[in-house]
């Protein structure tokens, strides 16, 4: 018998007992917390990135070039990556900072290495969705993010998410998101407790994580 | 292995462990108690959390199957592992036939608990593990001792003498001037392992969830150490417990309040990736799924123990946990300490060994666990559940039992109780009433408690005496209105 | 008190009558003075908590079927203990099931819920508070683990001791963690109890208390062990006690 038919005809036998079909359950509650409004939605989202030791920047849609460009030149990056969705604008903004602006194209023609990403400094993504009570950002590496290792290996991400993208608690995002793309949830940047539960930012991930809040 | 007493009583008298635990698990509860306190709903979440998980685990072939169908429809490969060495073999033969001599790994509760480093390093191949905790315990040639924090025994000072004594052997040098100050060896720990991170080709991970309806699988950190697992190599193996499957993607609305909220004390954790068997493009192109029973099966095979299947390695267990706090993690003899791990082990490894069978006793029954735990498990009720089957075990011939054979007969019946009882308070007006400070047979109660003698008079015998002294019978105003509840004959003497 | 007083049958516990007798006449003293008729069905022995927490389930059941004999006819049965109640309420029903005993299951949890820990019977019952009580001490009190997070008593017996008289009542710190009694493990595990009741008891000396209250006679034994091999010179009192304390006959 296979490992796996074994494996299933064992959990047969110890499931015995259990007469309802699957699925029994029924509904999946949907536990969420609702905002008093759009706005003070926001506002718990920007609390609560900031919480969580990254930097908020609230703008409209004209100065999203600006903003960036002042977050990577705080953080003294020379090299900036952009994928390849990223929306024009911005790019050009970057291009009139004097900033080195990189696309996903390593020495060979294909996608960067990941030791050609370990040199450089900082990655200016899009996001999917913002969820305010806990200051999370969900990445779907659409073109307008970039695949995961970009937003990885530099040690700055500027990651810039529209006010309509903001939902309020984990599962208005998780009932958004398309579970046949690759999802990366990101609050703050990197971390550890791990020595005597002492806090440290920037561990592995970006040791820097700059959000750019757009409102209309 | 031994005992949980025998470990215990070592590790009572580390004084520095001892400080190190209290103050770490001090820092975690009350940071876990305040976000758990911004919930308004916490309670319907761990009920929707139980719910969840044992929807699943009742219906385990059917989720099981279903989460294959969709991994191998993603272009995932899925195996089976009846147990420890099938899945090592397995994993071995995958980073071999890819010509591997190094993984990297992400903290995984199931590659500890089958010791597929110790596996992988035997057949030559180095297993690196990458989060920090599990640096420090892998360079000091150390167990875990905590599901979240492995390295919570360790405090400041040990950990750089670790790092600067170890790392230059098995890669990056710690820098020389390095101090005890977290950052600083946060920082250590990032130089080293980075190198590492960059040429790896072959990766090693556990899950937290497997979702059933799409094939998602789930990893849930704080470093980036996971995300640079999940991501730069060319091929990931994941190492999934079968008891992580959770029937739809909708599930992690309530999972991912859950989970972080009840481990680390965070709203969310800093990062958590989803990923669905091989995205073109991104990511490792080629991708086997482990699914692991080791035991499993069995756990589940019993209706009230099953529940601990449920299980998400959030910890909070163990940070409420008075017993797991003094005693520390290593007296639990398992990568499952605390709460958990005394009805986790016994329950997988069946109570065959001495520690195994003293595990359900490691507890106070306080039932603080309980309180904690996002998916009520009893632990509680199951401690008890396991104590009855280490009893029934046992050939029902030690003093122990013959002593609660004895007590039980006495008990069967009021007047041996009060036969018994005479012939203590008869003791106790010889002894004067004096405090004891030891009894012979009570060596273990004498060594840091007084003894209480037994009284002059027992209860009985005052309310008998009350009653002669007041022939009324029923004592007190009797204001009944109902006019119900005569004295019946067993009230009188 | 507006409501007739009802008969109440006391469980003593097994512990208390032997060892404890202060805590189940307190009881009896403090029921009559609230009005009450009190009755005390002889043929109580013991819940069986001590069997069923280390494992023999066996011997644990006859015990089941004669509390259920015992105490099924009484509409309200009050025992001064946590633990002994939350045994009853928690553990009867699950022990004769295991012995495939469905009847004496149904009996025992019909029997159980009227069955209450004394604070719970004078709060949710009696509907009284203030139970004329007066105590002029400096007192901390101690939740024992049953009470709180089986019984789910909450801040009952607080309610009851911040009503009487002259006391002068203190926080106890970490109040809610265990003493490390544990019934069986206080034996089995001695080392890792007397570490947790050494805590308990810095935590006891701390509040500058002379007097340390709590539900449970047991718990209370295992503290008081350790305070009195510290020579700290603080009282133990079961609640009952206190409740039943008055200017002319003080506890």
């Amino acid at each position: 018998m296979s490992a796996r038919e074994e494996i299933l005809s064992r959990l047969r036998t110890a499931t015995r007992d259990v007469t309802t079909p699957a699925g029994s359950r029924g509904e999946i509650p949907r536990i969420a917390t609702v905002g008093d409004s759009p706005g003070a939605t926001l506002e718990l989202f920007a609390e609560n990135v900031a919480d969580y030791r990254a930097t908020v920047q609230r703008c409209s849609p004209a100065d999203v070039g600006g903003v960036v460009a002042a977050a990577l030149a705080r953080a003294a990056a020379h090299t900036v990556l952009v994928p390849t969705g990223l929306d024009p604008a911005w790019v050009s903004s970057l291009r009139d900072s004097g900033i080195r602006v990189l696309a996903d194209e390593g020495e060979d023609g294909g996608p960067l290495r990941a030791d050609e990403l370990d040199g450089i400094d900082a990655v200016v993504t899009a996001a999917r969705v913002g969820i305010a009570t806990t200051g999370t950002i969900v990445l779907d590496h659409e073109p307008d993010q970039g695949r995961r290792a970009l937003t990885l290996v530099p040690d700055q991400h500027v990651c810039v998410v529209r006010a309509d993208q903001v939902v309020h608690d984990v599962p208005d995002a998780v009932a958004l998101l398309d579970p046949s793309r690759p999802l990366t949830w990101i609050s703050g940047p990197s971390a550890t407790s791990d020595i005597e539960l002492d806090r440290v930012e920037g561990v592995h991930g970006p040791r820097t994580l700059d959000v750019v809040l757009v409102e209309p | 292995m031994p005992s949980f007493q025998r470990a215990a009583k070592e590790a009572l008298a580390n004084t520095q462990q001892r400080r190190n635990l209290a103050h770490a698990t001090a820092t975690i509860r009350a940071k876990r108690a305040a976000v758990v306190g911004e919930v308004d709903r916490w309670e319907e979440l761990r009920v929707a959390g139980a719910d969840a998980k044992d929807e699943a685990l009742h219906h385990l072939p059917h989720y099981l199957e279903q989460l294959e169908t969709n991994l191998t429809a993603r272009g995932a490969t899925v195996h089976w592992a009846r147990d420890a060495d099938e899945a090592n073999r397995i994993v071995l033969d995958i980073v071999r036939a890819k010509e591997a001599q190094e993984v990297v790994k992400v903290k995984s509760m199931a590659t500890q608990e089958i010791e597929l480093n110790e596996r992988l390093e035997e057949a030559g191949i180095h297993a690196w593990e990458t989060d920090l905790a599990e640096l420090i315990v892998q360079l000091g040639h150390d167990r875990p001792s905590h599901i979240l924090v492995p390295a919570i025994h360790r405090n400041r000072a040990e950990i750089r003498e670790i790092f600067r004594r170890e790392m230059g052997s098995v890669g990056r040098p710690a820098p020389e001037d390095l101090t005890d100050e977290p950052a600083r060896l946060a920082e250590a720990a990032r130089l080293h392992l980075r190198e590492k991170f960059l040429r790896a080709r072959v990766a090693v991970s556990g899950a937290n969830f497997a979702i059933a309806d799409t094939g998602t699988l789930v990893v849930v950190e704080s470093e980036g150490n996971g995300r640079m697992c999940l991501t730069l190599p060319e091929t990931l193996i994941s190492v999934v417990g079968i008891e992580k499957v959770l029937p739809s993607f909708e599930d992690l609305g309530t999972m991912l309040q859950l989970l972080p909220r009840s481990s680390t004390g965070e709203r969310m954790n800093p990062y958590t990736s989803m990923w669905t068997g091989v995205h073109d493009g991104d990511g490792p192109q080629e991708v086997h799924v482990v699914l692991l029973d080791n035991g499993r099966s069995h756990v589940l095979a019993d209706e009230l123990g099953r529940q601990a299947l449920r299980c998400i390695r959030c910890s909070a267990c163990l940070n409420v946990c008075p017993v797991y706090e003094r005693a520390g993690g290593h007296a639990y003899g398992s990568v499952y300490p605390g709460p958990i791990g005394a009805i986790l082990n016994p329950q997988l490894r069946g109570t065959g060994s001495e520690v195994d069978k003293s595990l359900p006793y490691a507890s106070s029954l306080c039932g603080a666990c309980f309180e904690a735990c996002p998916v009520r498990i009893d632990i509680p009720t199951l401690l008890v559940h396991l104590r009855t089957q280490v009893v029934d075990e046992a050939s029902g011939r030690s003093p122990e039992a013959t002593s609660m054979r004895a007590a039980a007969w006495m008990f069967g019946d009021h007047r041996r109780l009060e036969a018994a009882q005479r012939a203590a308070t008869l003791g106790g007006r010889l002894l004067g009433g004096r405090t004891l400070r030891s009894v012979p047979g009570l060596g273990a109660w004498t060594q840091a408690r007084d003894v209480p003698t037994p009284p002059r008079e027992t209860f009985r015998q005052w309310w008998a005496r009350r009653r002669q002294d007041d022939p009324g019978g029923a004592p007190g105003p009797v204001r009944q209105q109902d006019g119900t509840s005569t004295t019946t004959p067993e009230e009188e003497t | 008190m507006t409501t007739p007083a009802p008969t109440v049958a006391l469980f003593a516990t097994c512990f208390n009558d032997t060892m404890w007798p202060e805590a189940p006449q307190a009881t009896v003293m403090l029921l009559e003075r609230l009005g009450c008729r009190v009755v005390f069905p002889r043929e109580q022995t013991c819940c069986g908590q001590m069997f069923t927490n280390t494992g023999y389930a066996d011997e644990a059941t006859p015990l089941v079927r004669r509390f259920v004999d015992t105490f099924e006819r009484y509409d309200h049965v009050v025992a001064p203990s946590g633990s002994c109640v939350g045994s009853v309420r928690e553990q009867h029903g699950m022990l004769a099931r295991r012995a495939g005993d469905a009847g004496l299951a149904e009996a025992a949890e019909r029997t159980a819920t009227k069955v209450r820990e004394l604070s719970e019977f004078l709060v949710d019952v009696l509907g009284v508070t203030d139970v004329g009580a007066y105590f002029p001490h400096r007192t901390t009190y101690h939740p024992t683990c049953h009470s709180l997070r089986m019984l789910h008593v909450g801040d009952k017996p607080l309610q009851l001791l911040r009503a009487v008289r002259g006391i002068d009542l203190v926080e106890l710190p970490a109040a809610s963690e265990c003493c490390g009694f544990g019934g069986t493990f206080a034996v089995k595990n001695a080392d890792t109890s007397i570490a947790m009741g050494s805590d308990k008891a810095r935590h006891v000396r701390e509040t500058g208390a002379e007097v340390l209250v709590a539900g449970d006679n047991s718990c209370l034994a295992h503290i008081g062990g350790v305070l009195g091999r510290q020579r700290s010179g603080v009282r133990t009192l079961h609640l009952a006690q206190v409740l039943a304390s008055t200017e002319e006959d003080p506890a």
